[in-house]
């Protein structure tokens, strides 16, 4: 049947080239609040008391590959915490 | 029999014009993309498949995204394609069909679909960078802020013009308000439906377009469905509000309900609107299209609008060549290439697919709104009456297409009254959508702006946004017309058309020095850089200093000082070009 496979590609291509915009928006928003996240996991770091501190450290092996990007979206060529040393 | 047979050769050589002409700008298209895009970027541009392109080298999951290129063309083509290349057709075919053909038909193949392409390219090479980064990087800091006050003069033009035409449409096409004003609710529901639930989003928005063209059929059929402020203030005659007559108190009362609707829609996240909203959108540009092209082959109509028009008011040349902006060559594409196409890249040699192809997508929009007003017409004497002068032809085009692309759906048996609200609907929501758009746009250059010059309280959310709505309200209530406020709008379209090619004529200019610093073949992209600037020019020139000006015949202050503000733009850009070219060292800051 390849009518109906073409017709089917057809419909998931104009599937994809909808999706694609609001991805990208779906993405940027996902992204924001993790950086949000990280900020109130590392207060500590940054000055602000964080009771949760110390379990929050329990994350780090995860967050640090993270971490570095998050620091090069702010703008930060290097880490400015000496505590992570990521680069 | 003979005569029948007479008859039948004579009307199949009718009927066949109208057919042809759309396949052979059909064909132009193909062969502009087949061989000239061919050689443009394998002899000019110099495509390399091996090239890490931006979204691989700076991959990040959101602006920076390897996207196949079949996709990217698809969002590239639903985000240039709107309103504008259909009003501008719509109003140069008063000049006759061929000057506006030609110009849709050879502006895309060697200005537009170059264009398109080559900022493209030229963002991917330069790390997917903006045009206007390009500009600063270029041409200094002085480059970067004439291209912000041109694209804050172009999205300023943008929502008047835009306004302007929604509000007319309202006026004429009561029966789409309904339609228009469900898809809100719609596209919100739509926008929480996908982001909080994770619902695919292709059956939400077709079930959303169902019922929109549902109530659009309905309305058609039912006048106390049809939101007609006219009718309720007691017909055209009556009086309205303060002193006014009912159609200028009408259009006062829908500009001020679209300024207030755009400063909340521009000022939500995207993806709660804006983004549902282009899901609709993309449903009824393919709707939009299927009905033209198909109508077309249906109704195989006749081409009744006169080859040429010779007039007496304003000559064609070179007004043609910014009445048709959008369609022919627009500068917004190279903010659309630039701006996000750019970035999601898989590989340098799809840029030709994607940025060429987009362009041609525009021209066949372009080409079968000029076909939906020359065909409409019973006759030439009509089509001569409606468009008796530029003044009518620019106030009642939209209009024009409206009813002749119903008249092709009647091909399609759609009925003619349903049709002609599915098509307006259709239009208005491209214009929407663009208002929507160029309000956010114009909200961050205030703030570029406001950061620029130290000022803060610019850079606020809200009050660029209010300066944004207000200065667009107050835009577009001042022109005046023969039929009070509103009926003058039109005359800010010409003013648009140059802020567009403007735009177009500085990515030209880009495109050049880049060439030129490889030391390649620049002529692709100076002479239909040269050619918009010359007629850019010319037209605001006579414009401003012949009709506008205080001692003109139609002296008109505002139009005055707009067109003698992108006039000096005009030159600024054509001496900065003298200069960059004449230069022999090679731009520092361009990357290869």
């Amino acid at each position: 049947m390849p009518v109906y496979d073409n017709l089917v590609r057809l419909v998931k291509w104009y599937e994809a080239v909808l999706e694609h915009p609001h991805k990208t928006e779906i993405a940027r928003e996902l992204r924001a609040e993790d950086d949000l996240f990280l900020l109130m996991l590392y207060s500590e770091m940054l000055g602000i008391p964080n009771p949760a501190y110390y379990y929050t450290l329990e994350l780090y092996p995860y967050m640090i590959e993270e971490f570095h990007d998050w620091h090069l979206r702010m703008g930060m060529e290097k880490s400015p915490l000496s505590g992570i040393r990521c680069c | 029999m003979k005569t029948l047979a007479q008859k039948r050769e004579k009307r199949e050589l009718k009927d066949l014009n109208a057919i042809a002409l759309a396949a052979i700008g059909l064909f132009i298209f193909a062969l502009g993309y087949r061989f000239y895009s061919k050689f443009v970027a394998e002899k000019i541009f110099r495509l390399d498949p091996n090239y890490v392109t931006p979204a691989h080298k700076f991959k990040d999951g959101v602006d920076f995204v390897p996207t196949n290129k079949f996709i990217l063309w698809g969002h590239h083509f639903t985000s240039v394609a709107g309103a504008a290349p259909i009003l501008g057709p719509a109003i140069a075919v008063y000049w006759g069909w061929l000057p506006a053909v030609l110009w849709v038909v050879l502006g895309t193949v060697f200005a537009a679909g170059v264009h398109d392409f080559g900022t493209l390219v030229l963002s991917v090479r330069n790390k997917g960078q903006s045009v206007g980064t390009l500009a600063h990087r270029l041409i200094g800091q002085r480059g970067k802020i004439l291209f912000l006050f041109i694209i804050l003069i172009l999205v300023l033009m943008v929502n008047a013009v835009f306004a302007w035409v929604i509000a007319n449409l309202f006026i004429s096409f009561p029966a789409s308000v309904i339609p228009v004003f469900i898809q809100i609710p719609l596209a919100v529901w739509i926008g929480f439906a996908v982001y909080k639930k994770n619902i695919k989003m292709l059956v939400p928005s077709l079930i959303a377009l169902v019922i929109m063209y549902g109530a659009a059929i309905f309305s058609s059929q039912y006048e106390f469905l049809q939101i007609d402020l006219v009718r309720y203030m007691g017909g055209e005659d009556a009086a309205g509000l303060f002193g006014l007559g009912a159609i200028s108190t009408a259009f006062f009362i829908w500009i001020i309900v679209l300024m207030v609707y755009v400063y909340i829609a521009s000022t939500l996240p995207v993806w709660q609107l804006l983004q549902p909203r282009d899901f609709i959108n993309s449903h009824q540009l393919i709707v939009g299209l299927g009905i033209l092209y198909l109508g077309l082959l249906f109704t195989n109509p006749e081409i009744t609008a006169p080859m040429t028009n010779p007039v007496n008011d304003v000559s064609w040349f070179p007004l043609l060549f910014i009445t048709i902006a959008c369609g022919a060559i627009s500068g917004f594409h190279g903010l659309v290439s630039s701006g996000t196409s750019s970035k999601q890249l898989d590989k340098e040699t799809d840029a030709r697919f994607v940025g060429y192809l987009g362009a041609i997508g525009e021209g066949v929009l372009a080409l079968i709104s000029i076909i939906a007003v020359i065909t409409f017409f019973p006759d030439r004497e009509a089509f001569l009456a409606t468009y008796s002068s530029f003044a009518a032809s620019s106030g009642s085009g939209l209009g024009s297409f409206i009813q002749g692309a119903s008249q092709l759906a009647t091909g399609l048996m759609i009925p003619t009254a349903v049709a002609s609200t599915i098509v307006s609907v259709i239009v208005v929501s491209f214009a929407a959508t663009t208002l929507d758009t160029s309000v956010r746009l114009m909200r961050y250059i205030i703030s570029e702006l406001g950061s620029e010059y130290k000022i803060p309280a610019l850079e606020k959310k809200h009050v660029a946004t209010t300066i944004a709505v207000v200065s667009s309200a107050a835009l577009v209530l001042i022109p005046e017309g023969p039929s009070g406020f509103g009926s003058g709008g039109f005359l800010l379209w010409p003013l648009f058309g140059t802020a567009n090619q403007l735009l177009a004529g500085i990515s030209l200019l880009l495109i050049s020095i880049w060439l030129r610093k490889l030391g390649r073949n620049y002529m692709i992209t100076i002479i239909p850089m040269i050619f918009l600037m010359f007629m850019t020019l010319w037209a605001m020139f006579q414009q401003v200093f012949l009709q506008w000006a205080w001692y003109a015949a139609a002296p008109n202050m505002l139009l005055f000082v707009f067109g003698a503000i992108i006039l000096v733009f005009a030159l600024w850009i054509i001496i900065t070009a003298i200069q960059v070219l004449a230069s022999k060292d090679n731009p520092a800051n361009l990357e290869d």
